[in-house]
C-alpha cells in the first residue's frame, strides 16, 4: 500500500541523484514524463512498514518557465500528487540554492530541507546553525551527506512527519511595495475565479511576466472579464521588469537567512579544485589533456572490455552454443529449429552479448567523468573552439553524452537556449560514435588491427568529432545563420564520483544494451535469418536466398567503398533498427559459409575484407544513418518529419562519401 | 567605477551593477546568483570564457555574455 509520494526537487550538482539513489537503492525504475523525452525517475522505500513513493524531479536553478524542465518541476509540485517535497541544498552554495528554496514556499507547499555535502562544506568552514535555520524558514532542515548515507533516517522520519501531520508554511516573502500593489491589484480581479493553483502565486506570476502560466491561464475557462485584466495587465507592464526586482527581493531574503546562520571564513582556502582548474582550464593545455583524457578512456574500454572479459564472454557464447546445437541434436529437433538456434540466435544474438563487457566499461569511465565534474569543463575549454565552428560550449556536452548513445545526446541539446543551436546539435549527434556501434569496431579491430586497437578506436572517435564540427560549420554558415547563444555554466567543485551513482547509471544503460539485444536485436536477426534460408528451395546463407537478392541488388553502391558483398551490405541495413544487429548479421550470414574452430566472426571477417576495407567498413558504420531509436528522437525533438528524413538521408551520404575517399586514396597509396 | 567582465583581470572584484544582455540571459544570470549587487571576483580571464567566483563557487560566462556585465569596481589603488 502505498502511504505517499515524496518529489526531489534541488538545483543541479546539489546531489539530488545521490540522495534519489541512497533512498531508493535497488527499488527504483526510469521512465518519461507524459508527452516529453525527459527522463522521469521514480522509486520507492519503505519507513515504519509503510511504503513511501519518490519522485525525482529534474534538476533545476529556478521554477519559472525557462526551460522544458522547468515547467515539468512546477507542474508536478502544483500537481495534488506530490504531498511533500524534499529540497536538496547544497551547503556549498547556500544562498543560490535556497533562492529555489524562496519558490518553493511561494508555491504553498510542504518543504523539508535536505543540507547536503554538510561535510565538503565543513572542511571549508563554512559552518551551519541548523536550529536557527528551522526557525527562520519556518521549516525543517536536516543536514545530510547523501554518499555516505548520513542524515537520511531523520530526513525520512522528517519528511513522512510532514507529508502526515505538517501544515503548509506561510511565505515568509514580501516584496517591493509597488510590487506587493500590482500582486494584490491581481489577486482582486482573479479571487472569485476557479484557480488551479494558489491564488497569491498566480498574481505572483502574473506580476512577474510568466509566459507559459499566462497562456495556460487564457486558455483555461477563467471568466472573460479576468482574461481581459490578465492581457491589459501584461500589455501596460510589458516594459517593467518587475522579474528582476524579483529575483533580486528572493535573493535579498536568502542573504538574510544566511545572516546568522550561516559562518563562513571571510578569506577563502585555495582547494584542490582550484589547483586542478588551473591546468585542466588552460588556454594551452585544456584541450590536449582532455584528449589524453579521452584516449585513456577508450585504451581503457578496450584493453579491459575486449583484451580481459570481452574473450571470456565470447568463449562462454561458443561453449553455450555448443552445448544448445549437441542437446537439440539429441533430442532430434528438426533441422530448422537447430539452425535457427545456432546460426541465428546463438550467431546473432550472442555476437551481440559478447559486447557487454565493452559497453561496461565505457559506460563506468564516461560516468566516472560526468561524477567527478570534468564534463562542466570540457564545456569550457570547448566553447572557444565551438564557436569557431558556429555552436557553443554545451553543445560539446551534448557531443560526448552522445558517445554514450545519441539518444540522450540529442534529449540534452534542450539544454541549448536558441533554436539554431538546439538543431545543430541535433544533426551532428549521430556523427558521435555511440556505445552500440563499439561492438562493430571491436570485432574488426580484433581481425585486423589487433597490435592498435586503442589508437584505432581513438581515431575513429577523433574522426566523428571532426565530421560533427565541420558539419556545424556548414549548417551555420547555411540552414542556420545567426548567432550562437550565450554560455553560462557553473563549474561544480571536483568530487570523488560516488561509487553507487556511477555503478547505477553504468547498469541502467547496459540494461538497456541487453534489453535491445532480447529484443530489436532479436528480432532483427530473427527476420535477417528467415530471408536467409527462404525460399526453401535454394541453399540457405546463399546469394540465391531471398536476403542474398536483396543485398546482391543494394551491394553495388558500395562497390566504390571496397566491400561489394552482399553479406555487407544486408548487416548495414540490419543495423538501422539498432546498431548492434551490423555485428550479429555478418555472424549470421558468415556462419553459413564457415564452420571454423576458434572465434568464427573474426576467421570469416578475415577471408571477406582487407585491413583498408575494414576500415572504410568501420567508417560507414561510424557515419552512416542512425538506428531507428535515433531518428524517432529527432522526430520528437524537433517535430518535424522532413528534419528527420535531412538527417537520415544525409548522414548516409557522408558515410558513403567518406567510405569511398578511404578506400579509393587508401589503394591510390598502395594500401590493401 | 563601472567596468565589465572583459575590461577585468584575475583577482579583480566588483559588486554586479549593470547587465545589458538580452531578457533571458539577463534573467538566467540572476537567478543564478549574478544579480544586482552581489559580489564578484575574477577567477580566469584570458582566452574562453571568463570564469568567475560567485559566493565561492565558479560559473563560466561566454565572452560576448561577459562583455554585457558591468561591475562596480571599488577604487582600491591599484585600478
Amino acid at each position: 500500500m502505498r502511504k505517499g509520494t515524496i518529489a526531489l526537487v534541488g538545483n543541479p550538482n546539489s546531489g539530488k541523484t545521490s540522495l534519489f539513489n541512497a533512498l531508493t537503492g535497488a527499488n527504483h525504475y526510469v521512465g518519461n514524463w507524459p508527452g516529453v523525452t525527459v527522463e522521469k525517475k521514480e522509486g520507492f522505500f519503505e519507513f515504519e512498514g509503510e511504503e513511501y513513493h519518490v519522485v525525482d524531479l529534474p534538476g533545476t536553478y529556478s521554477l519559472g518557465a525557462f526551460s522544458e524542465d522547468e515547467v515539468i518541476a512546477r507542474n508536478f509540485i502544483l500537481s495534488e500528487e506530490a504531498e511533500v517535497i524534499i529540497d536538496v541544498v547544497d551547503a556549498n552554495n547556500f544562498e543560490r540554492n535556497l533562492y529555489l528554496t524562496t519558490q518553493l514556499l511561494e508555491m504553498g507547499q510542504k518543504v523539508v530541507i535536505a543540507l547536503n555535502m554538510v561535510d565538503e562544506a565543513e572542511k571549508k568552514d563554512i559552518l551551519f546553525d541548523i536550529e536557527a535555520l528551522s526557525k527562520k524558514l519556518g521549516i525543517s532542515v536536516v543536514p545530510t551527506v547523501a554518499t555516505k548515507g548520513t542524515g537520511l533516517e531523520d530526513l525520512i522520519r522528517r519528511a513522512v512527519f510532514v507529508l502526515n501531520e505538517g501544515e503548509v508554511v506561510k511565505n515568509p516573502l514580501r516584496y517591493d511595495e509597488a510590487i506587493e500593489h500590482h500582486i494584490e491589484h491581481v489577486e482582486e480581479f482573479l479571487k472569485e475565479e476557479q484557480l488551479p493553483f494558489p491564488l497569491r502565486w498566480v498574481a505572483l506570476k502574473v506580476v512577474e511576466g510568466d509566459q507559459a502560466l499566462i497562456e495556460s491561464l487564457l486558455e483555461s475557462d477563467l471568466s472573460e472579464q479576468a482574461k481581459t485584466e490578465i492581457r491589459n495587465f501584461t500589455r501596460y507592464h510589458s516594459s517593467d521588469n518587475f522579474e528582476l526586482e524579483i529575483i533580486d527581493t528572493r535573493y535579498r531574503l536568502t542573504h538574510e537567512i544566511a545572516k546568522g546562520t550561516v559562518s563562513r571564513p571571510e578569506i577563502q582556502k585555495i582547494t584542490l579544485s582550484d589547483t586542478i582548474d588551473k591546468f585542466v582550464t588552460n588556454k594551452f593545455f585544456g584541450i590536449p589533456i582532455f584528449a589524453a583524457i579521452m584516449f585513456v578512456v577508450f585504451q581503457l574500454t578496450f584493453v579491459i572490455g575486449e583484451d580481459l572479459l570481452g574473450g571470456a564472454v565470447a568463449s562462454l557464447v561458443e561453449l553455450f552454443g555448443g552445448w544448445l546445437e549437441r542437446f537439440l541434436t539429441l533430442v532430434s529437433a528438426p533441422a530448422w529449429l537447430i539452425s535457427f538456434m545456432a546460426d541465428g540466435v546463438i550467431n546473432g544474438v550472442g555476437a551481440v552479448v559478447e559486447f557487454v563487457p565493452v559497453i561496461t566499461v565505457l559506460y563506468l569511465l564516461l560516468g566516472f567523468l560526468e561524477d567527478s565534474g570534468y564534463m562542466a569543463r570540457a564545456a569550457y575549454i570547448w566553447d572557444d573552439l565551438m564557436r569557431k565552428f558556429g555552436l557553443q560550449g554545451k553543445a560539446f556536452v551534448s557531443m560526448i553524452i552522445g558517445f554514450g548513445c545519441n539518444v540522450p545526446g540529442i534529449m540534452s541539446a534542450r539544454t541549448l537556449d536558441n533554436k539554431k543551436d538546439r538543431m545543430i546539435t541535433t544533426l551532428i549527434n549521430p556523427f558521435m560514435s555511440c556505445g552500440a556501434k563499439l561492438p562493430i569496431y571491436s570485432v574488426f579491430i580484433a581481425a585486423f588491427f589487433p597490435e592498435h586497437g586503442g589508437i584505432v578506436l581513438f581515431s575513429l572517435y577523433f574522426l566523428g568529432i571532426l565530421i560533427a564540427m565541420l558539419m556545424a560549420k556548414l549548417f551555420s554558415k547555411t540552414l542556420f545563420k545567426g548567432e550562437s547563444s550565450y554560455f553560462i555554466m557553473e563549474l561544480p567543485p571536483y568530487r570523488t564520483p560516488g561509487a553507487k551513482n556511477v555503478l547505477r547509471n553504468m547498469w541502467d544503460n547496459v540494461y538497456g544494451f541487453l534489453k535491445r539485444a532480447g529484443t530489436t536485436v532479436f528480432a532483427v536477426v530473427t527476420l535477417v535469418w528467415v530471408l536467409a534460408v527462404l525460399p526453401g528451395s535454394v541453399e540457405p546463407y546463399s546469394q540465391h536466398s531471398i536476403l542474398g537478392q536483396i543485398g546482391t541488388f543494394i551491394a553495388p553502391i558500395f562497390r566504390y567503398a571496397g566491400f561489394g558483398g552482399w553479406q555487407e551490405a544486408v548487416a548495414l541495413f540490419a543495423g538501422l533498427p539498432a546498431k548492434e544487429a551490423v555485428v550479429g548479421t555478418l555472424g549470421m550470414l558468415y556462419a553459413g559459409q564457415y564452420v571454423e574452430e576458434g572465434s568464427m566472426l573474426v576467421n570469416a571477417l578475415q577471408q571477406n575484407f582487407t585491413s583498408l576495407t575494414a576500415l572504410s567498413y568501420m567508417v560507414m558504420t561510424l557515419l552512416y544513418t542512425p538506428c531507428a531509436a535515433v531518428l524517432g528522437t529527432v522526430k520528437k525533438e524537433t517535430n518535424s518529419i522532413g528534419w528527420t528524413l535531412f538527417l537520415a538521408l544525409y548522414t548516409f551520404a557522408i558515410g558513403w562519401l567518406f567510405a569511398v575517399a578511404i578506400f579509393q586514396i587508401g589503394s591510390l597509396l598502395g594500401f590493401s | 567605477m563601472l567596468k565589465n567582465l572583459l575590461m577585468l583581470k584575475r583577482g579583480d572584484t566588483g559588486k554586479v551593477k549593470l547587465i545589458d544582455a538580452g531578457k533571458s540571459a539577463t534573467r538566467r544570470l540572476y537567478e543564478m546568483g549574478l544579480n544586482t549587487g552581489a559580489p564578484v571576483t575574477v577567477v580566469k580571464n584570458d582566452a574562453g570564457p571568463v570564469i568567475v567566483c560567485l559566493a565561492g563557487n565558479k560559473v563560466a560566462l561566454g565572452r560576448g555574455l561577459a562583455g554585457k556585465i558591468n561591475l562596480d569596481i571599488e577604487d582600491n589603488g591599484h585600478a
